[in-house]
């Protein structure tokens, strides 16, 4: 093995992870939820806490718990999947007409790979996002944060696993979440 | 023409007729008059016991426009103030909750008591020598306060009529969010975590929504069709629902209303959250012992209703309190709580915990509907011509009763039985009714009737 080989395969990981990552924005930007759908794994969790306002020292209660309390979101795959299905019905009122969605990613940072080597089956990445939204005549959201994702390779391909999303707001500023990020 | 002088608002909001004017959402001095003839005056919602329980407990909370402080102070009392500064009015807490002995200004470092009182002014002797009287500056705190079932209300107006005078005969429906399942008083607690989010809209949109609108299936077509109900259809578990009366209460001297069934007293269990057996097996316990403990008074269920002026209730699964928080007249904060009973196993809280929240609130399948049709509702009714023709809320005039029977079980109210007629506007008028009257009231003797 070459000096560079684990470096080499560093880079090709990170450029693997990323492409995974902005191909699954292009399918949510161009409208192909049940393709997105399928990026997720049976036992997806799919996770947004919200944010309190708390003294710098006291970090834990900044975000609400996962499986404890109430959340923006905190469901798995079928939950997920009636959300595709309801904006497929025509008369889902809130997205209907459809908004104008850009998902914007980048910052991305591999936090771990296991196992080591160059074909790891788990990833732990994280990445910014942007999240626009644009509807009817003048209605504009911008949802800025972090994504926390752990992605699993079944069957040769990533799948996500895990997604946290850290929304940096604490009121939400946005009238609803008929949108995903 | 957008007068809230005495009988200037005749002409804008008629419940006799079932006339209601868009000026009353879209007007910024009707708006501004609200804030001080409304919101100054009425008891309003402020937050759960349980987020305070310790001593030295706080959380930041609002009335109307206005950011308070709920807070128990060092002896365990629950207060009230406003989160200013009473030097230069810098807000002394601007964290959501918390625990402190005290809260220190910011800006010039005045600090107060956990019970408001000014404890702490820097170069006190020096600047001030013996001119200020630190007793009259203490932070400015609510004229009264309540701890209903663990629900805490306050209100400004000294000559408010107690909480329970305010509450009247709605009590027995505000009861169905907050006792037990099982039909023990009190016994409700609010899960962790407020859902707080902005909609552009009227305070009074979600408001009135949630007073008792059954009309507006068609918002929500889309979610029955995916299916999201703790049975895995529709929306809602309607087996109960369908078999009930259906009644709209409303007590138009007060402002309360809510969507309400009563079922028949002859009617067997109703299977529910076919999901979930350890849920399903919870709720036939529930419902075997509220049986047992309420007496014929087993058979009425609550729905979404609305405490005037800005709490809404929903009194079933899923089980909320909502605030519409009044943000110009063209903009809403909402602030959510979640109730589940207290003993219930944690299986049954987790499961409908997940199920409150993907029916309720911005990401929910069920509610995000709603904001969509309250933002352009509002958007629609602000133009120069909109505004001139008025609302229609004539459904169901005249068909209510005071004296409301079913089986020798008499219910509180004036109730419109909307079995046959699917829905009504007897709670919407209701609504209306009563903010007329505080808009044109100048004292408490002139709103509640003796």
């Amino acid at each position: 093995m070459s000096a560079e080989a684990p470096a080499l395969a560093r880079l090709l990981l990170q450029q693997e992870i990323e492409d995974f990552l902005y191909d699954e924005a292009e399918l949510l930007d161009t409208r192909r939820f049940e393709e997105w759908l399928d990026l997720f794994t049976e036992d997806a969790r799919y996770w947004m806490p919200m944010r309190r306002n708390v003294p710098h020292d006291d970090r834990e209660r900044e975000f609400t718990r996962e499986g404890a309390d109430v959340n923006w979101f905190d469901e798995g795959k079928d939950t997920l999947g009636r959300r595709v299905a309801q904006l497929r019905t025509g008369i889902h009122w809130a997205e209907e007409p459809p908004s104008r969605i850009c998902h914007m990613v980048s910052n991305v940072q591999i936090l771990r790979a296991a196992p080591a080597g160059p074909t790891p089956a788990e990833v732990a990445v994280r990445c910014r996002f942007l999240v626009y939204r644009n509807r009817v005549e003048t209605e504009t959201d911008v949802l800025v944060g972090k994504r926390e994702d752990v992605l699993r390779r079944v069957d040769g391909h990533w799948k996500i696993a895990r997604r946290r999303i850290v929304l940096d707001q604490s009121v939400l500023l946005a009238k609803n979440l008929t949108f995903f990020i | 023409m957008a007068s809230a002088e005495p009988g200037g608002l005749k002409g804008l909001v008629d419940v006799e007729r079932g006339i209601i004017s868009r000026e009353i959402f879209v007007n910024e001095e009707i708006y501004r008059q609200e804030l001080e003839r409304v919101f100054a005056r009425a008891w309003l919602f402020v937050g759960h016991e349980s987020q305070i329980s310790r001593p030295g407990d706080y959380l930041t909370s609002c009335m109307g426009e206005e950011s308070v402080i709920v807070c128990r102070d060092r002896t365990g009392r629950i207060r009230v103030f406003l989160n200013s500064c009473r030097h230069r009015g810098m807000k002394v807490c601007r964290y959501d909750e918390g625990n402190t002995v005290e809260f220190q200004c910011p800006y010039h470092g005045w600090s107060y008591g956990t019970d408001g009182a000014l404890v702490g002014v820097p170069f006190a002797k020096d600047a001030y020598g013996a001119q200020l009287d630190r007793s009259q500056w203490g932070l400015i705190e609510v004229a009264r306060v309540e701890n209903y079932k663990g629900t805490i209300w306050a209100t400004w107006d000294a000559s408010a009529p107690t909480f329970l005078e305010y509450v009247g005969g709605y009590k027995l429906y505000l009861d169905l969010l907050l006792d037990a399942w099982d039909g023990r008083e009190g016994g409700t607690e609010a899960i962790g975590g407020i859902h707080k989010w902005l909609i552009p809209c009227n305070w009074k949109f979600p408001a009135e929504n949630f007073s008792g609108d059954r009309y507006h299936g068609v918002s929500h077509r889309s979610v029955d069709m995916v299916g999201i109900g703790p049975s895995g259809r529709g929306r809602r578990d309607m087996q109960e629902r369908n078999e009930a009366r259906w009644l709209d209460v409303s007590f138009p001297e007060l402002g309360h209303s809510m969507i309400a069934f009563l079922r028949k007293h002859d009617s067997p269990l109703a299977p529910a959250y076919q999901d979930a057996p350890v849920v399903a097996d919870y709720f036939r316990h529930c419902e075997e012992e509220r049986r047992r403990r309420r007496g014929e008074y087993w058979r009425l269920f609550g729905g979404p209703g609305t405490m005037f002026p800005n709490t809404s209730p929903l009194a079933r699964q899923p089980r909320t309190l909502a605030v519409w928080h009044p943000r110009g007249p063209h903009q809403t904060e909402v602030w959510r709580w979640y109730f589940v009973d207290a003993d219930a196993p944690a299986e049954v809280k987790d499961f409908l915990r997940h199920y409150y929240i993907r029916y309720s609130g911005p990401s929910g399948l069920t509610e995000q509907d709603d904001m969509e049709n309250w933002n352009y509702a509002h958007k629609a009714s602000r133009g120069t011509v909109a505004r001139q023709y008025p609302y229609n809320y004539e459904m169901g005039l005249g068909r209510a009763t005071r004296a409301f029977e079913d089986h020798g079980l008499k219910l509180p109210g004036t109730i419109s039985d909307v079995t046959e007629a699917n829905a009504s506007e007897n709670n919407q008028r209701g609504f209306y009714g009563r903010w007329r009257q505080f808009m044109e009231a100048d004292s408490w003797t002139g709103l509640m009737a003796p």
